[in-house]
């Protein structure tokens, strides 16, 4: 046996974290970052580097090292690879061993995954692309609390997406004239509707009286329709106390659904809350406010796919996912990435759509992608031939502005949905004759026309700042 | 104003009832697209003012692994005709997302 001996110093990190040879084990967590080295650092080093501050190691041997079996828990970069299209980057894999993490914590994970490690020196910059979650460590998750299937059922909505829309100005209404707006929405043909995410509980309206007008706006529609409805009651709140109290009250008053923000209020509040939800049997809608910080520069911060990761193993039944096709940034084909990541249960590796693992999810279930922002009648062929039946799709200023009113707005987007799922499912290439089903269904919709003489021109075509590393520029 | 038109509310049923009720060879291509999904296709019926629970009453039993669109039809149609009244509805069970992959309301009652 190799006999270890104290020599104080600083050692290159390739000399530990470097292992080339090293076949990654099915129960290591794996990432994948690319790297922008400072010049004059050499690819292994700084894979090497990287390895090792997000794992055991610190700049400098000391003493305590040799109280463990550090070559058990280190970080090894195990492979680089060219970032194409970039000749200053590259891509470093890292295996961690499954001990080096609490079960069932994002908040640890990502604690050393994207800890220290950003700010540090010899990389100049630094961004978390992939991260394979090995079976053994998915299933120490809650993950969502219900699931795409069982809300289907909940709320008996099946063979097509969701309709949902965010209720508008986003500040300052008041309770009543907030919950006025939900019920014109409601009876007009949507399943949801959800409060913006920065309505959290201002003093031009405070939570519990938006929670009361809210719901007797959906008791009012339901009975109406027939249907069953939901609004998204924001519980995003300053300290946990306050969030847990919001959720209590929206349980008492018998609202099927709540949402959070699960980057804002953090990984912690969002696993409690997760596993409240599931306890409690409401459903909950996870809102991703201050992603974009993180995920939209091509060479430094978090992909998204890996927030979205975070948050089918942290917990919640929606999750927002950009729309290809609106006003918010999202490429297609790592859209469509992203989206199998929420909602499958086995996803290979893909790197035409930016998948760099298999990802297995074993039996947890999945999640809908909500798309929202931006969108009208006029993306509802493209909007259902990319993201499919589990999925909502918002339109806010596409309802609200209708010009006769959010009931109108609301009819004239359900009638676009469902002409455009019946013509789907007749076999007809909804990108390629989106215009003609919508004309024959407008004709049957006045409040369909409208909205499509509304909304002709307004488009957003500006390219996508985060492009896939597919080819070379 | 004049140009603003109110809203008519009106009873609905969830997938497809905001488009007219099918007509008969629209019913017909949903319900091949259901068999092409590879979900087994079942009909329910009940009285409207039931309508909103999860559970309406069984025609028979789902025709598991029935290919026959025609098939299909024909006990839509038995159902209607024993229950002119009640609202029906095909179903699709898609057994492996343990879920119904779809369901509408073909027979919206006289």
């Amino acid at each position: 046996m190799a006999v270890k001996t104290y020599s104080a110093g600083v050692k290159e990190y390739r000399q530990t974290y470097w292992t080339p040879e090293y076949t990654p084990r099915d129960t290591d967590i794996l990432a994948c970052f690319k790297v922008t080295p400072q010049p004059g650092v050499d690819r292994e080093e700084a894979a090497a580097a990287v390895a090792a501050e997000s794992s055991t190691g610190t700049w400098t041997t000391v003493w305590t090292d040799l109280l463990t079996d550090l070559d058990h828990y280190k970080g090894r970069a195990y492979h680089i690879e060219d970032v194409p299209g970039d000749d200053e980057c590259f891509y470093a894999f890292i295996a961690y061993p499954i001990d080096l993490f609490e079960e069932g914590s994002m908040v640890n994970v990502f604690t050393s995954l994207v800890g220290n490690v950003f700010g540090f020196k010899a990389v100049r910059a630094l961004r978390l692309e992939d991260v394979r979650f090995p079976i053994a460590y998915v299933m120490t998750c809650g993950g969502p609390p219900h699931g795409i299937q069982v809300e289907r059922d909940i709320m008996n909505k099946y063979g097509r997406p969701l309709l949902g829309c965010t209720i508008k100005p986003k500040l300052g209404l008041s309770a009543k004239n907030y919950g006025r707006a939900v019920y014109e929405c409601l009876r007009g043909g949507l399943d949801f509707t959800k409060d913006d995410e920065n309505v959290n509980s201002q003093p031009f309206m405070r939570w519990r009286q938006r929670f009361d007008f809210v719901m007797e706006a959906i008791n009012k529609a339901e009975m109406e329709t027939g249907e069953r409805k939901g609004h998204y009651l924001n519980v995003t709140a300053p300290t946990p106390e306050e969030m847990y109290k919001r959720a209590e009250y929206a349980k008492e008053i018998g609202a099927p659904i709540i949402m959070h923000d699960y980057i804002t209020g953090g990984f912690c509040a969002n696993t409690g809350l997760a596993n409240w939800c599931r306890e409690n049997g409401m459903l909950l809608h996870i809102h991703r406010a201050m992603h974009a910080v993180m995920d939209r520069h091509p060479r430094h911060g978090i992909h998204f796919r890996v927030l979205a990761k975070i948050l089918r193993l942290s917990g919640g039944d929606h999750l927002h996912t950009g729309t290809v096709v609106g006003k918010l940034e999202g490429d297609r084909a790592a859209t469509m990435g992203w989206i199998d990541l929420l909602r499958e249960s086995y996803i290979k590796e893909d790197r035409s759509r930016g998948i760099f693992f298999d990802q297995d999810w074993g039996a947890m279930p999945g999640v809908f992608a909500v798309a929202s922002g931006g969108i009208h009648v006029w993306h509802m062929p493209s909007l259902v031939t990319i993201f499919g039946d589990d999925s909502v799709l918002q339109f806010g200023g596409g309802t609200l502005g209708h010009p006769w009113g959010n009931a109108a707005g609301a009819s004239a987007n359900r009638v676009a949905l469902e002409a455009c799922v019946q013509a789907r499912n007749e076999g007809r290439e909804l990108e390629k004759e989106g215009k003609d089903i919508l004309i024959a269904a407008a004709q049957h919709s006045p409040e369909l026309k409208i909205a499509m003489e509304t909304w002709k021109e307004i488009k957003f075509e500006f390219d996508t700042v985060d492009k896939l590393d597919v080819q070379h520029r | 104003m004049s140009e603003i038109q109110s809203f008519k509310q009106s009873e609905k049923y969830e997938t497809f009832s905001y488009l007219p009720q099918m007509t008969a060879d629209q019913v017909r291509k949903q319900v091949e697209y259901m068999i092409s999904k590879g979900w087994n296709p079942a009909i329910e019926h009940s009285e409207p003012e039931n309508a909103f629970g999860s559970f309406w009453y069984m025609w028979k039993l789902p025709m598991f692994g029935e290919q026959s669109v025609e098939t299909v039809l024909a006990e839509v149609e038995a159902c209607k005709n024993e229950h002119p009244d009640h609202l029906v509805r095909v179903i699709g069970y898609d057994n492996f997302a343990q879920c119904q992959g779809t369901s509408f309301v073909v027979h919206r009652g006289e």
